[in-house]
């Protein structure tokens, strides 16, 4: 099968090269060390918390259980001390309620989750979300209710900077194949197996050719953001297009990042629930490294191993540079979505001198969705949001490539961000309207 | 909570390098090759038009910026495209009246008082043309005829007829035309009386590549423009050879290739959408090859394109492609 390719779509300057040959380190905790481990760390329902002030738990332990279909559990990254359920600071939502547990003992080895059920109970008993950043718990995309023929690994890794998928796939290649070939088991035994490499990682795409049996199909991708886009992907590897407003699945397909078959290899055959991921910490830190960090560890920290900042740090982003979110403090804690934290100089940043739009046309261009951002723009400013939905604002993806491009620094995706909120709020009432 | 020392922005926090100012430099850039001949052809009058119309030009939108109370955005460079295209629509020996009348159609009336930058349904350079056109046609086609530079500064200017103007006028007074137009390679280079910028065909298309290699314009709009003129212009001239030009002569001449490449594609003033584009040009192309063959002026390109620049709006409004998964039949 061939490479097909997308429409769209720009060429950031990738700057992997920080990381990209660093393995990952483990981030060693301390004793008297606080994590925070929030618990919404998923799409869907936050979790509900299990354990309360005084409680001791240990590594591993279910400290949140799901309130919902779509919703996940959380465990304890370390064995200590609950100090209480608290406020942290979350890009997002502004505030979250997480977990804060203080370390009273050094345990590197983890409560077992028990592996005698239905293999999504397992994956949900682990806690499993999507590790790409959507965070969608994986439990719900491994029950499809239709006939899937295609298992699509994600290892795309698109986003410029991030390189901690890529670090995986070279280091832990054996595991993610496992992991990957157990959900393709389990979706149903005449389902394909596809693992979808950008080409600039070709150390990790030589490896999987190595090791990966003869069903498995490794496709090269070519460098181009958002080519990791699940949509994009799909039309990559396989030349379905997932019709607007439709799941993957609908067109018999599951993606998932190399990250998560990690995860599902670890809770299948190591009964280990996920309370540790890799983060790429990158951008004006002075050693940028790749490492293995708890779940609930504050930001800071994790700079903190990176020898700290090199200059003022001016903007701190979570995830990666195109659909990260800039935090407000360091006392933000990683989560199962972080996949990186980078650190932009006030000499980093780019330019954003605003002009009004020329028209140039250059985020119809780049847009992978096929729409056409500067007449969405004008729409969106003069609050016409009936008119943005018919020019189907809601298949945005926000992948940014639009303000990427745009000479004129229009901030458009994050125009959209709102616009699609207003929208949703137009949908669900009429809806009402039509139930009356 | 603590004070929130880091910056928030919407991502993404990466950009493409090229900014509003850095295109319209481009434009610039690209057009002096047609710059450098016309000066080359007409010397001193050339200079001294090109210096006046940006000297006025820059004034007259800072001007009107400083009396509304807004920032001068003279570094977006803008206005600096609007003179420079301004001068090449304008023949060489324009008296200094002629020319700050048009600086001030273009830059006020053609784009300020819609809001500047990015507002203005209409080319502005095109707006002050044809207003001057019609106000002022003596002035407006009074040619000279070409002399290298290398021959010595003249200043005794010689009038002449414009390719265009001549068999036009030979049309309408004989009923055909009488004079061979067979100097398609100095059409070509620019050996021929105009407008400044149009006058060399090549000048304009080495510019015009490197816009495009630059991605700044692409091949929509001047490819549709000049296919759809020829493919009306062709046909008439097999069927009538004595009333029309050698199509060839016709590319070459009058303002097609300055307004396919540098003024049809102004992209404020086009259709944001590659299909638009293409549609916009195919309406350009016709309506400028309906002017030339039966209207009253020689040259129907500014008058194509602003009408066009009306529809641009119906064509943005109209021409959504298809979103990505959206049904095609629904």
């Amino acid at each position: 099968m061939g490479f097909y390719g997308f429409a769209g779509g720009i060429h950031p300057r990738y700057n992997k090269g920080l990381t990209s040959d660093k393995p990952v380190e483990i981030l060693n905790t301390n004793k008297d060390d606080q994590v925070f481990i929030p618990l919404s760390q998923h799409i869907g329902a936050p979790a509900k918390p299990v354990v309360k002030k005084n409680d001791e738990v240990k590594r591993g332990q279910v400290i949140g259980v799901p309130s919902g279909f779509v919703s996940s559990t959380i465990h304890s990254p370390v064995t200590g001390t609950v100090l209480g359920i608290v406020k942290v600071p979350h890009p997002i939502s502004g505030s979250v309620d997480a977990v804060h547990i203080k370390v009273t003992e050094l345990d590197e080895g983890y409560e077992h989750i028990s592996t005698d059920k239905k293999f999504q109970e397992i994956v949900l008993d682990a806690g499993i979300v999507g590790l790409g950043g959507a965070t969608f718990p994986t439990h719900v995309k491994l029950s499809p209710p239709k006939k899937i023929d295609y298992l699509i690994i994600n290892g795309a890794e698109c986003e410029p900077y991030l390189t901690c998928d890529h670090r995986l796939m070279v280091e832990k290649t054996e595991e993610v194949l496992k992991g990957a070939e157990i959900i393709r088991q389990n979706l149903g035994e005449d389902v394909k197996l596809i693992i979808g490499i950008e080409e600039n990682k070709p150390d990790a795409i030589e490896k999987f050719k190595r090791i990966a049996e003869s069903n498995v199909e490794i496709v090269p991708l070519e460098v181009k953001y958002p080519q990791g886009g699940e949509k994009q992907l799909i039309k990559a590897t396989v030349n379905r297009v997932v019709p607007e407003g439709k799941l993957p699945l609908e067109v018999g397909v599951v993606v998932q990042n190399v990250g998560t078959c990690l995860a599902v290899y670890e809770a299948i055959k190591m009964q280990k629930p996920l309370v540790e991921r890799v983060v790429t910490v990158t951008g004006a830190v002075k050693t940028p490294k790749n490492l293995m960090v708890k779940i609930g560890t504050p930001i800071g920290k994790l700079i903190e191993a990176c020898g700290g900042f090199i200059g003022t740090p001016k903007k701190i982003v979570m995830g990666g540079p195109m659909m990260g979110f800039a935090v407000t403090s360091l006392d933000t804690p990683v989560m199962k979505g972080t996949s990186g934290i980078l650190v932009y100089r006030d000499e980093d940043l780019p330019d954003l001198n605003m002009t009004n739009c020329i028209r140039c046309g250059r985020c119809v261009t780049a847009c992978p969705m096929g729409l056409v951002p500067a007449i969405m723009e004008q729409f969106t400013l003069n609050e016409m949001y009936e008119k943005v939905l018919d020019w189907h604002v809601l298949n945005c993806i926000e992948c940014g490539c639009c303000s990427y491009v745009c000479p004129a620094r229009r901030p458009l995706v994050g125009y959209f961000k709102t616009a699609k909120r207003e929208v949703m709020k137009i949908l669900k009432q009429r809806e009402q309207n039509a139930g009356k | 909570m603590q004070e929130n020392k880091y910056l928030v922005t919407f991502s993404p926090h990466e950009r493409d390098e090229l900014m509003t100012d850095k295109v319209m430099m481009y434009v610039v850039y690209s057009l002096l090759p047609a710059v450098a001949v016309s000066i080359y052809f007409f010397g001193f009058y050339a200079l001294k038009t090109y210096i006046l119309t940006i000297l006025f030009t820059l004034g007259f939108e800072a001007l009107f910026q400083k009396i509304r109370k807004k920032p001068i955005t003279l570094s977006d460079n803008s206005a600096l495209v609007t003179a420079i295209l301004l001068a090449m629509n304008l023949p060489p020996a324009s008296p200094w009246w002629l020319i700050l009348v048009g600086s001030f159609i273009a830059i006020i009336v053609g784009k300020q008082v819609y809001g500047g930058l990015g507002q203005n349904p209409f080319n502005p350079a095109l707006v002050a043309r044809v207003f001057l056109l019609i106000s002022w046609p003596a002035q407006m086609t009074y040619w000279i005829k070409p002399n290298p530079i290398t021959a010595g500064f003249i200043f005794d200017a010689v009038s002449t007829a414009t390719p265009l103007g001549q068999s036009k006028t030979e049309i309408l007074t004989n009923g055909k035309i009488l004079t061979s137009f067979n100097g398609v390679s100095d059409y070509f280079i620019g050996f021929m009386s105009g407008s400044m910028g149009e006058i060399s065909a090549v000048a304009l298309l080495v510019g015009a590549a490197f816009l495009m290699y630059k991605k700044i314009i692409s091949w929509h709009t001047p490819f549709s423009y000049i296919i759809s003129f020829m493919v009306i212009i062709v046909p008439y001239w097999l069927l009538n050879p004595d009333k029309s030009l050698n199509p060839i002569v016709h590319l070459f001449t009058g303002g097609l290739m300055l307004g396919a490449f540098y003024m049809a594609t102004d992209m404020v003033t086009s259709p944001v959408t590659k299909k638009g584009q293409i549609i916009f040009g195919i309406g350009c192309g016709v309506l400028t090859a309906i002017i030339r063959l039966f209207g009253g002026y020689p040259e129907g390109v500014s008058f194509a394109i602003l009408i066009m620049n009306a529809f641009v709006p119906l064509i943005d409004f109209y021409i959504r492609p298809k979103s990505f998964g959206e049904a095609t039949n629904a």
